[in-house]
This record gives C-alpha cells, structure tokens and sequence, in this order.
C-alpha cells in the first residue's frame, strides 16, 4: 500500500540559512510516527511543511497522492480538511467557548444541522474527557485541558490524519502521561494515522510505532522504536542518553573565553 | 556617502514593500468581502461583522460625540473671535456648519476610530498570530483574510460614516449652542442658516472621505496585525505602529481629497 505521506528531497531555507536538508520520510497509513529531535532540529519546521504552511525551497510533500507543494488551492483544501492538527500552544480562540471551538470546523465546512453538531461536539469532547466542560472559555482551562480540546477539535471532521505538535510540553509528568494514553486510545478507535512531534523521550517510545529523528535538519535515524533504541550512532545516543553537549568547546564560546583571558591578563 | 545611499535605499524598499503589501491585502478583502455581506454571504461573517460594526460605531459614539461638541464649541469660538472684527459674526454658522460636514466630522471620526479600532485590530490579529491562532484557521481550511479580516473592513466601511454623521450633527449643535449664548440666536433661525450654508455635495464629500478613512483604519490596523513577528512585545509594538500609520495616512488621504475636490469642483 502506498505511504499516506511522502516526502521527498524536502530541502527548506530561511534567509539562506538551510534548516531542512534534503530529507525523504515515508509515513504509512494507519502508524503513529513520532518526530524526535533537540530544540532547533528542524522537526515543528518539517511538521509545518507537512500541513502545508510554508512552501519548501524544493522537494515534494505528497499527501493521499496528492503533491501539497504544487497543488490547486482547492486541492490544498480538500488536503487540509483531511488532517487535524493540534498546535504546541492548543491555539484555541479565546473568543469561542470550548463547544463552539470545537464546532467551528463542522459550521464551516458542513451543512449538518445545529443540533447534529452539537452532538457530534459532545461526541468528540466525550472522546477527550472533556464533555463536562464545552462551555468553558480557553482562558478558564488547565494546560492539560487545552491541549486536549484541541486534539477534540483536531477530530472535529474525522480527519485521516492527526498531527499533534508537542502535546506534552509544559505539562506536568501525569498529564502528559495521561495525553499518551489518549493518543493511544484515538490511533486504537478511530484508526487514524498520528504524527507526533515531541522531544519527550518517555512519551515518544511509549507511543511511537516508528520514530524518525532529527538532528540539524537531517534525519540522524528513521526506524522503529526497537531500532532506534538499538542504533548506536554518536547522534542517537547523545540525544537518547542525555549526554550534554561541551559548550565550552564551540568555537564562538571558546574565542569569547579567550578574549576575556587576554583582556584580564593585560589588566 | 554609501552608507547613506544603502539606507535611504533600504528605507525605499521597506515602504514599497508596505504598499504592496497593503494593496494586496486590500484586493484579497474586496474579494472575500462578499461573505461577510447579509443574505448572500456566510452567516457567520455577517454576524462577525455586526458585532464588529457595534465595536466600531456604537461603542465609539460616546467618545466621537464628546469630540465633536468640544471642537463645535472651539470652531464656534475662533472664528467668532475673528470674525467679530469685521461684524460678520453670522458666518460662524456657515464656518462650522460647512467645515464640519466637509472636514472636521470625517477626520475627527477618523481619528478616533484608529486610536480605538484600528489599535483593536492590530493587537487582536497579532496576538492571533503570536499564539498560531491564524495558522490553526489555515490547517481547519478557513481563510483568515475571509475570517477576520473581511468582517473588520466591512463594518468600518459602514460604521465610520455613520459615526461622521453623528460628529457632524454634535459639532453643529455646539455650534449652535455658542451661538445661543453669545448673540442669542434661536435654534430654529440657526438651522436655517446651516441648510443654507451646505449643500447636498458637502455632505457627500464627507462620506466619501469617511469610507476611504475607514478602508485605511482597517486595512493599516489589520496588515500591522498579520505583520507580527515574534512574540508579545512585536504586538504592542505594532498597534502603536498601527495607530501612527493609519493617522498619517488618513491625512494624507484628507489633504488629497481636499485638493481634488477644490480643483475639480466649480465655485
């Protein structure tokens, strides 16, 4: 069967400077992949380039088939009411109590009558665990509660795909391990394909069937969580084991330490 | 020598690019504008736009009322003073009667509306952006120029004339009220003489400069919106921006009005 995402020689630059550097992903249909990497690595950069928010410098993304860097924008919309996603902030609106967050996309982009959405809402939020709280405004939610009124709004349509930008940050360890747990449930029901980004380590080997990580805008690994645990490169293990880098030994810290010895030693 | 060159030519490119930029903003709202009108357009615009229209208008007429009975009483009472002189102290009534219909009830309007609404805009949109609110539209396939912007623009198109109106009504009844009180001239022979001294055209002319400011509050306040880069402290840098554009602009657009319609206009 072929992969529902496809990436191929994905090369994006900002001002110049490469932060993706010719990178070829395969994502199955019906996986959860999980995309690891430090802060900077390039992986919310590759997130965003998969739902269609930046255009690469080059390469292609295709989506059910369909080529997202080079596509009609109703072809861009079709593709976008396929995917839910879930933004690291929840992005809900303020101005829309949880209910109405969450029915926004049904009002929009189907003909379904009010009380159909209302129960389809009631629905998804029963799915998160939040059906007690839909009149709730963002503003009067726990981090947690965020994040997963927003996963409920990322299910909103019934996408095929749900991406979900770090869930757990700033979460405390039960929360977050909470969240796991429901991205597992979603991807077991609704048998949806998931794509997480996330620098947890706990949480990507808890609910990854494959991992791909990423390391200056490269993949250092793409495999399966066995295989990941298993690689041995320097990379890997650096980032799995937690080793810290040398600050000490970059270049720029190192002529800045130099020059401050000079100018002490002439004081 | 360079130096100077390089930044009057950057400089240069900054301010081509903020026009560009303005006028495709502005041919994308003409084209969305259609789904935030009644009956034809979407629902949901039309009831984003009526409540923009109350924020804008109603919401703002106290503060716009105030305004102009304080500038009515001012106008009355310099041009009283000058006039006196040469015994013409009856043409206080076509001063402020004809100078507010043409110029002060649009710009005061104008004025007041960016210091209120087109700051709104600016850090309603920014914070939209900062917490990716706007890309969370863009992935639920909506259009935020549709969304939010098209509503905004639509009720200053409205609003801002109909607040014009109102300025015009309050600076000439302090007109009259000075009036009143300096030489005893009765309301009703007041009245008389401000219908003499304008015309069908006057007010017109006054409109027609009001939808044009109101195009520019939006249209200014909305780009330095979508302009925010970075996080929380770029939004309240740019509804200050937002404030300072759309107030300089709009008397630009005044002083080019004024001079189109003096030389275009038989006396």
């Amino acid at each position: 069967m072929a992969p529902i995402i496809s990436v191929r020689d994905l090369v994006v630059e900002y001002d110049g400077r490469r932060v993706l550097n010719e990178l070829n992903l395969d994502i199955e249909r019906g996986e959860t992949m999980v995309l690891l990497g430090g802060s900077g690595s390039g992986k919310s950069t590759l997130l965003r380039q998969i739902i269609a928010l930046e255009r690469p410098k080059s390469g292609t993304i295709q989506v059910n088939g369909t080529d997202i860097t080079n596509c009609s924008k109703s072809e861009l919309k079709k593709m976008r009411r396929s995917i839910g996603v879930a933004f690291q902030s929840a992005a809900l609106f303020n101005s829309l109590n949880v209910e109405d967050n969450v029915a926004l996309p049904l009002r929009e982009h189907t003909r379904l009558a009010p009380s159909i959405i209302e129960l389809v809402v009631w629905i998804k939020l029963a799915a998160v665990g939040l059906a007690d709280y839909g009149k709730l405004f963002p503003q009067e939610l726990s981090g947690g509660m965020k994040k997963r009124a927003a996963v409920a709004r990322a299910l909103a349509l019934g996408p095929e795909i749900l991406v979900l930008d770090e869930p757990s940050a700033g979460l405390d360890p039960i929360v977050a391990a909470e969240l796991d747990e429901l991205i597992l449930l979603l991807k077991e029901t609704l048998q949806m394909t998931v794509i997480v980004v996330t620098h947890e380590l706990p949480s990507a080997f808890r609910i990854a069937d494959r991992i791909a990580m990423l390391y200056q805008g490269s993949f250092s690994t793409v495999g399966t969580k066995d295989e990941v645990k298993a690689n041995q490169s320097p990379r890997v293990r650096q980032f799995l084991d937690r080793i810290p880098g040398d600050i000490a030994k970059t270049s720029a810290v190192s002529a800045h330490f130099e020059k401050y010895l000079h100018s002490a030693e002439a004081y | 020598m360079a130096d100077v060159l390089e930044n009057i030519g950057e400089k240069t490119i900054e301010h081509l690019d903020y026009v560009g930029s303005l006028n495709i903003q502005w041919w994308a709202t003409i084209r969305a504008m259609a789904q935030a009108l009644p009956f034809i357009g979407n629902r949901y615009r039309w009831r984003a736009t009526v409540k923009q229209m109350l924020e804008i208008g109603v919401d703002a007429m106290p503060m716009v009322s105030l305004m102009a009975i304080c500038t009515g009483f001012i106008f009355a009472m310099q041009g009283a003073s000058e006039l006196r002189r040469f015994g013409a102290l009856r043409y206080v009534v076509d001063l402020v009667a004809v100078g507010f219909t043409r110029e002060l009830g649009p710009l005061l309007t104008a004025i007041a509306v960016s210091g209120r609404s087109g700051s709104a805009f600016a850090a309603e949109i920014g914070t939209m952006k900062v917490t990716e609110e706007l890309d969370s539209l863009r992935v639920m396939a909506l259009d935020p120029v549709e969304f939010v912007l098209a509503p905004k623009c639509l009720a200053a198109l409205i609003s801002v004339p109909c607040l014009s109106i109102v300025s015009n009504v309050f600076g000439i009844v302090a007109g009259g009220l000075f009036m009143l009180f300096s030489i005893h001239l009765t309301p009703a022979l007041y009245l008389h003489y401000v219908f003499e001294a304008i015309d069908l055209r006057d007010v017109v002319m006054g409109l027609i400069k009001s939808v044009v400011f109101g195009t520019i509050i939006a249209q200014v306040g909305c780009l330095e919106g979508f302009r925010v880069r970075g996080g929380p402290d770029s939004v309240g840098r740019s509804t200050t921006t937002a404030v300072v554009k759309s107030t300089f602009l709009v008397i630009v657009a005044d002083a080019i009005f004024t001079a189109i319609f003096y030389f275009t206009v038989k006396h």
